[in-house]
């Protein structure tokens, strides 16, 4: 009586995939651009540097780009941050600049920040020009482990600073969430791979593809062949939805439907639901529920066990969710998924409310949503184990995540981490400043 | 609904907004479409000897995304047969009767050029006549336009000339390119001229092209200098027409305000130093000649909330207050006030003072959050932070109450002259 589970591939037209993930927001144009600029205060002391985790000087970026001094404005931003043209695409700005700029306490609209970055990045991208120079060679070998943000920013610090680097990444690309996990709307055009082939262009940095900690190599051995090490592995194991009926066909980790997504060639191949449920509260369930209903899915519910507030997912992404067609159903948790031939067919989820002592409880009613594909986005895991493989020593782990000192060094010596391995924000800019916290301390480590 | 006719030295307007002699208002087409939107009059394009303009013309500063906030031209005089001029001037006069068509003329510097434009120019019933001495490009490298209204002599001689030859009203238009303005009105006053109007443009070079390294507009990579108008040259015109306004030598003379009058506000502030006309040109050729209508009715509503029924009831009324710096009091407080409960902490207020001079406005954090307060005994009130806060009423310059009697500096006890008399 019950369909076949509706999984298909070409649910739109070429045009219609175009429109639906070409930029989510259209880049600042050279005449809007200096205007948005003016709207920029200038302030002294400005809220705006002291919520971007780079600290990038963001009021005098935009003077430059309103004076038309584009490559100052660029090389202000990525000193401060290599990744400053992902970041100004990615980073959630409502929450960091752009919370505290003075304009939203003056009139609820701050400056663009995020979009003038994109642009003195953009043009100054588009010029070719390599920037940065190293320092005299220093004979020093470095191991980076993972070629994510956090990596990469260490790397390219440490190359700067005439240091010799290899990084090794379990994956065929470099890039990690900016390749892997971004959203294809947030990051056009292979971006990910051009803003990585320029931080490579600095020179001194080996990318080492498909090795993996753990498997190809291990702690130990590169404590051994190196001078330090830097730990920027991710989080990459994820969360188990535990319930029954989790292990039915159809019901996957959103991360890896998404890393799929990114790496397809043609998205008319990629075969999509027709009715998507969600489970998760964060960006990583926008993302998935946005481009499952971009790919041509027709219901697409994120169901959260509590409200919009509590929701991990920035107001600007619920948004965005909310105007791309996407349902989200607040105060619901999944109890069972149901199934036929081995498929899921639906998701049993009860209703939920806070009790009187601010915790959450079921509120016992039930429902049944119909669903041909179900993406689990509650949360990624550290996978410590091959930390641990091949050392004789242990690196302390606090909260199931490495433990580091404010110089960003584990407990081991001369091994740093840092990213989403470490405690911490869970950005990518939090990640840069990551990688340029470790540069400069083990620079300092190794000039003793 | 306040009265907004005037009578300017015997010509009568159903407004004061009269679009200034330019290119607006060189033709029929134009002046016709500009009294449907409601100008209530217009000072024809300048009449002369037909020149030829070169291409490009015009120049624009844009200054924080606002376009023309200042602009510039090297056009001449009109370039269209002063016949064709004359029979439009005669057309349109005769359509509409109730607007002021004045008309702008340029000749040669002797007597006989003058009588003989005059005659065919009162041939068309026209209300007055314009005396271009102000042009400060081109026609004043042939003597004429500002060659001309930079030499008080020449002034008053032509004013004279055409007093003689014609009944019409005589308005001289003066060049802003001269050091004390008032030297050329007085010259006009003397010649008998019924009316000055000012400013003409400024003298400038409106910008450089660093790539082709030619001063702009450029017309086959030169450019020569132009004639600066636009918002921002406001202040000098006002601070001109303020001079003739309270010049004793000066009395008795009409006022037309001209430079940078773009709103209702900018021609209450002329109309309040004295104008009795203001003329328009950049705003219009910016936007068009709809904007006369927010002119005429922003004017009418601001008259009818502040009482005054005619253009005369406030026509003039801060040229008291326009004194030397020998007559301000030197015992006159204020200090600055922030309002913490509007303040956004762009913390602009504080650096300027800062780096300015007076050093000010303290930059707190109270636990974390930031705070700016004004050190009462460093403030001079000079008001630089009420001027860099970009939220309105935020801070406010508050007169303190120091029992003082007002006192110039010629009485101030810190005058070094006194000290020495009180030595004595």
């Amino acid at each position: 009586m019950a369909a076949q589970p509706d999984i298909a591939t070409g649910r739109l037209s070429q045009p219609e995939y175009a429109r639906n993930f070409g930029d989510i927001e259209p880049p600042l144009t050279p005449q809007q651009a200096p205007i948005e600029a003016s709207r920029c205060y200038f302030c002294y002391d400005a809220p705006c540097i002291e919520a971007c985790p780079t600290g990038i000087d963001i009021p005098s970026f935009i003077h430059k780009i309103a004076s038309d001094n584009i490559r100052g404005a660029a090389l202000d931003i990525l000193q401060a941050n290599i990744f400053g043209g992902a970041c100004a695409r990615v980073c959630p700005t409502e929450e960091l600049c752009e919370e505290v700029c003075v304009r939203t306490a003056q009139e609820g609209k701050p400056v663009n920040i995020g979009l003038l970055q994109r642009y003195a990045t953009d043009r100054f991208f588009e010029g070719g020009e390599q920037p940065f120079e190293r320092a005299a060679p220093t004979g020093r070998r470095i191991a980076v482990v993972g070629a994510g943000p956090a990596g990469m920013s260490c790397a390219h610090g440490l190359a700067r600073l005439g240091h010799e680097v290899t990084v090794y990444e379990a994956r065929d690309k470099a890039g990690g969430l900016n390749e892997y996990g971004i959203a294809a709307y947030k990051m056009i055009d292979d971006f990910a791979q051009r803003e990585l082939d320029f931080i490579l262009a600095v020179g001194g940095i080996t990318l080492e593809p498909n090795r993996a900690l753990g498997a190809d190599i291990s702690l130990a051995g590169l404590r051994r062949d190196y001078d330090a090490v830097f730990l920027a592995t991710g989080q990459a194991g994820v969360k188990a939805l535990e319930i029954e009926g989790q292990s039915l066909g159809g019901v996957r980790p959103a991360i890896d439907y998404i890393a799929e997504l990114r790496q397809a060639g043609d998205l008319s191949a990629l075969p999509v639901g027709r009715r998507i449920v969600v489970i998760g509260g964060g960006n990583t369930a926008i993302d998935i529920a946005v481009q499952t209903k971009r790919l041509g899915a027709e219901d697409v519910t994120i169901c959260y066990r509590r409200g919009p507030d509590e929701m991990g997912a920035t107001w600007h992404e619920q948004e965005v969710a909310q105007t791309s067609g996407v349902k989200i159903k607040h105060w619901v948790r999944p109890v069972r998924l149901h199934g036929e031939n081995g498929h899921v067919s639906g998701i049993e989820l009860e209703y939920t409310t806070l009790g009187d002592d601010g915790r959450l409880a079921g509120a016992g009613d039930t429902a049944i949503l119909p669903a041909d594909s179900v993406f689990t986005a509650i949360g990624q895991v550290l996978i410590a184990d091959p930390l641990a493989e091949g050392s004789s020593e242990l690196l302390d782990l606090r909260d199931g995540r490495i433990a580091v000192d404010e110089e960003l060094q584990t407990s081991l010596p001369g091994v740093f981490a840092g990213g989403d391995c470490i405690d911490g924000l869970d950005l990518t800019v939090q990640a840069v400043e990551d990688g340029k916290i470790a540069a400069r301390a083990i620079d300092r480590l190794l000039s003793r | 609904m306040a009265d907004l006719r005037c009578n300017f030295a015997g010509i009568e307007s159903p407004n004061p907004f009269w679009l200034a002699s330019a290119p607006p208002t060189d033709k029929y087409y134009n002046v016709e479409r500009a009294f449907k939107a409601g100008w209530g009059g217009v000072v024809w394009k300048t009449v002369g000897e037909p020149i030829v303009n070169v291409s490009s013309r015009y120049g624009a500063v844009e200054h924080n995304g606002s376009r023309m906030a200042g602009f510039t031209n090297i056009e001449l005089i009109s370039d269209r047969p002063v016949e064709a001029n004359l029979r439009e001037i005669k057309q349109i006069k005769r359509e509409w009767p109730d607007r002021a068509l004045v008309v702008s003329l340029m000749v040669p510097c002797d007597e006989e050029s003058w009588k003989t434009i005059l005659a065919d120019v009162e041939d068309t019933e026209a209300d007055g006549i314009e005396l271009n001495f102000g042009c400060p490009h081109g026609m004043s490298e042939r003597g004429m336009g500002s060659a001309v209204g930079q030499v008080p002599d020449y002034v008053e001689m032509v004013a004279a000339w055409c007093k003689k030859h014609t009944r019409m009203p005589v308005i001289v238009k003066l060049t802003p390119n001269i050091t004390d303005i008032r030297y050329p009105a007085r010259a006009a006053r003397k010649g008998n001229a019924d009316a000055v109007s000012l400013i003409n443009t400024l003298a400038s070079i409106i910008g450089v092209d660093l790539d082709t390294m030619a001063p702009e507009p450029i017309v086959n990579g030169k450019g020569t200098h132009g004639g600066f108008c636009g918002p921002a040259v406001k202040p000098v015109a006002l601070r001109m027409v303020g001079d003739l306004a309270r010049d004793p030598e000066c009395r008795g003379m009409a006022i037309s305000g001209i430079g940078g009058i773009s709103t209702w506000r900018d021609a209450a502030e002329f109309i309040s130093l004295g104008a009795g006309t203001v003329q328009v040109c950049t705003a219009a050729m910016h936007r068009g000649f709809k904007i006369v209508e927010d002119m005429v009715d922003g004017l009418s509503n601001w008259m009818d909330e502040k009482g005054y029924r005619t253009l005369s009831d406030f026509q003039g009324a801060a040229v008291g207050n326009y004194v030397e710096w020998g007559e301000l009091d030197m015992n006159y407080e204020i200090v600055a006030r922030i309002d913490q409960d509007l303040c956004i902490k762009c913390g602009l207020c504080h650096v300027t003072c800062e780096d300015t001079s007076h050093q000010s406005i303290s930059a707190l954090r109270i636990d974390g959050e930031r705070r700016y307060e004004v050190i009462d005994e460093e403030c001079v009130g000079c008001n630089l932070c009420m001027y860099v806060c970009p939220v309105d009423g935020c801070i406010t310059m508050e007169p303190v109450d120091n029992g003082k009697p007002y006192v110039t500096w010629a009485d101030d006890p810190r005058n070094p002259a006194n000290r020495v008399q009180a030595a004595e």
